[in-house]
């Protein structure tokens, strides 16, 4: 099964140290595309959690079948067939969802995180240890997907949670700064993005250089932490 | 020393892998293909119903009795709609009488492309009601064409087509009020709307071109 501490490592690697947009920079594509508020952002990544855990799940299950030499190419077949069936079996089971959700599911299957997280993890690691990877890389992104989301719509369009009411009915979007607010075009377009993009990763930078500065301060013990190992 | 294991032939390791692969190919194809089948049919009873939504948004209930998606006529692919496929229209009839049409138009010139349309006309010649089902406008700016992203919840823009006309509003008013039409736009997003409000003219006057056919009361195969 599974150790706590493995269990704490994965959840950490995908959460916040080896964080999908902030560290591997993986699958910009969708992310510029769809932060445009934070339902979007939230919405995507929702999506992208679901793949990401059957896919995991699928190839760690079948690794020891599959010969190196053509890892690749049996990857995407599983993967491309994989979120396929989650869309038809969304969109006729749970059609709501899949009203939301639908049109996000096509943008993930040209996302390489799937692949990558498939490659560098789900490979070499049993199907529980997969489920979590694939688990907690999609909070990661979950929750810098929904922070660049909300950032873009408050700075574009003054508002937050516009869309809601597509998912929750009956919801009203907050409108956080003034009716009047006149938006700010460049926050909505994707140049905006980068540019957020790149201040989430400085700060992330900012935080991690400051606890390495006090880890160094003498008289704070330093605890050995070993450099976290990543599967890529 | 182990035993010696007779080293396999480049030849037979790609014979090998060629079959795997295969192998893999033949499984998941097959799980893709029967997940289609045992899906299809709910998805598409969810399809029409998704349809008939939309369409029940540009005709309003009590101008029809008839089941709408049998009761369609082709439409060639004409300039005039934009299209470049043929489409369905659909005939709303009551106690058997036509009483309005509803089709697809296309707006070539978005900010960002095309935007799809789907108008309603009554018998009358005026329009019953106007909807984006798809575009790719600026979110925030332009995107207010579509009543689910207009902050004016109230009165949405596209609301403003409701009951006109070619014979109530005179050809130089189909414009927004900026270049000296009728039409209310926001400041600084007045692409979307031009394109929208062009597409919809244009559609009318097919309309009023082919009234012969469209609203001929036995064009429709009725199911």
């Amino acid at each position: 099964m599974i150790s706590r501490e493995e269990f704490a490592q994965i959840r950490n690697n995908g959460v916040w140290s080896q964080n999908t947009s902030l560290v591997q920079i993986l699958g910009l594509c969708p992310l510029l595309a769809v932060t445009t508020n934070l339902v979007n952002g939230v919405m995507l990544s929702l999506a992208t959690i679901l793949v990401m855990a059957v896919s995991n799940v699928a190839v760690a299950s079948l690794r020891n079948l599959i010969p190196h030499e053509i890892r690749i190419p049996v990857f995407i077949l599983i993967v491309a067939a994989l979120v396929t069936v989650v869309d038809l079996v969304l969109n006729a089971q749970l059609h709501q969802l899949y009203l939301v959700l639908g049109i996000f599911i096509p943008l993930i299957v040209t996302n390489c995180i799937v692949l990558a997280r498939v490659e560098a993890f789900a490979n070499r690691n049993p199907p529980l240890q997969s489920l979590f990877d694939g688990v907690f890389m999609g909070v990661g992104m979950l929750w810098t997907l929904a922070l660049l989301g909300g950032l873009r719509e408050l700075i574009g369009a003054g508002t937050l949670f516009s869309g809601i009411d597509m998912v929750l009915p009956g919801v009203q979007p907050l409108q956080l700064l003034p009716a009047d607010y006149p938006g700010f075009l460049l926050a909505i377009l994707p140049p905006g993005a980068f540019i957020l993009l790149g201040c989430l990763i400085a700060w992330k930078n900012w935080i991690e250089a400051r606890m390495a500065a006090r880890a160094r301060r003498p008289g704070h013990r330093q605890t050995a932490t070993p450099a976290v190992a990543d599967g890529r | 020393m182990t035993p010696q294991v007779r080293k396999p032939t480049a030849a037979r390791m790609a014979l090998r892998t060629a079959v795997i692969l295969l192998l893999f190919v033949v499984v998941f194809t097959s799980l893709l293909a029967g997940a289609y089948l045992w899906t299809r049919p709910a998805v598409e009873a969810a399809a029409a119903e998704e349809k008939m939504k939309s369409i029940s948004e540009v005709l309003p209930g009590e101008l029809f009795d008839n089941d709408l998606l049998k009761s369609s006529l082709r439409i060639a692919p004409d300039p005039a709609l934009g299209l470049e496929d043929e489409s369905l229209a659909y005939q709303a009839r009551r106690g058997g009488q036509v009483t309005g049409l509803v089709f697809e138009a296309v707006a070539p010139d978005g900010y960002s492309g095309r935007i799809r349309l789907l108008i309603g006309v009554g018998v009358d010649g005026s329009l019953l009601g106007v909807r984006v089902t798809q575009h790719k406008e600026t979110p925030g700016l332009g995107d207010y064409i579509d009543p689910r992203k207009d902050r004016n919840r109230e009165r949405p823009w596209i609301r403003q087509f409701d009951g006109l006309s070619l014979a109530s509003v005179p050809e130089r008013e189909w414009r927004v009020r900026k270049d000296g039409g009728r039409f209310d736009s926001l400041a600084g997003a007045t692409v979307s709307p031009r394109a929208v409000i062009r597409a919809v003219h244009k559609a009318l006057r097919y309309v009023e071109d082919n009234r012969q056919r469209l609203f001929a009361a036995n064009s429709g195969e009725d199911g």
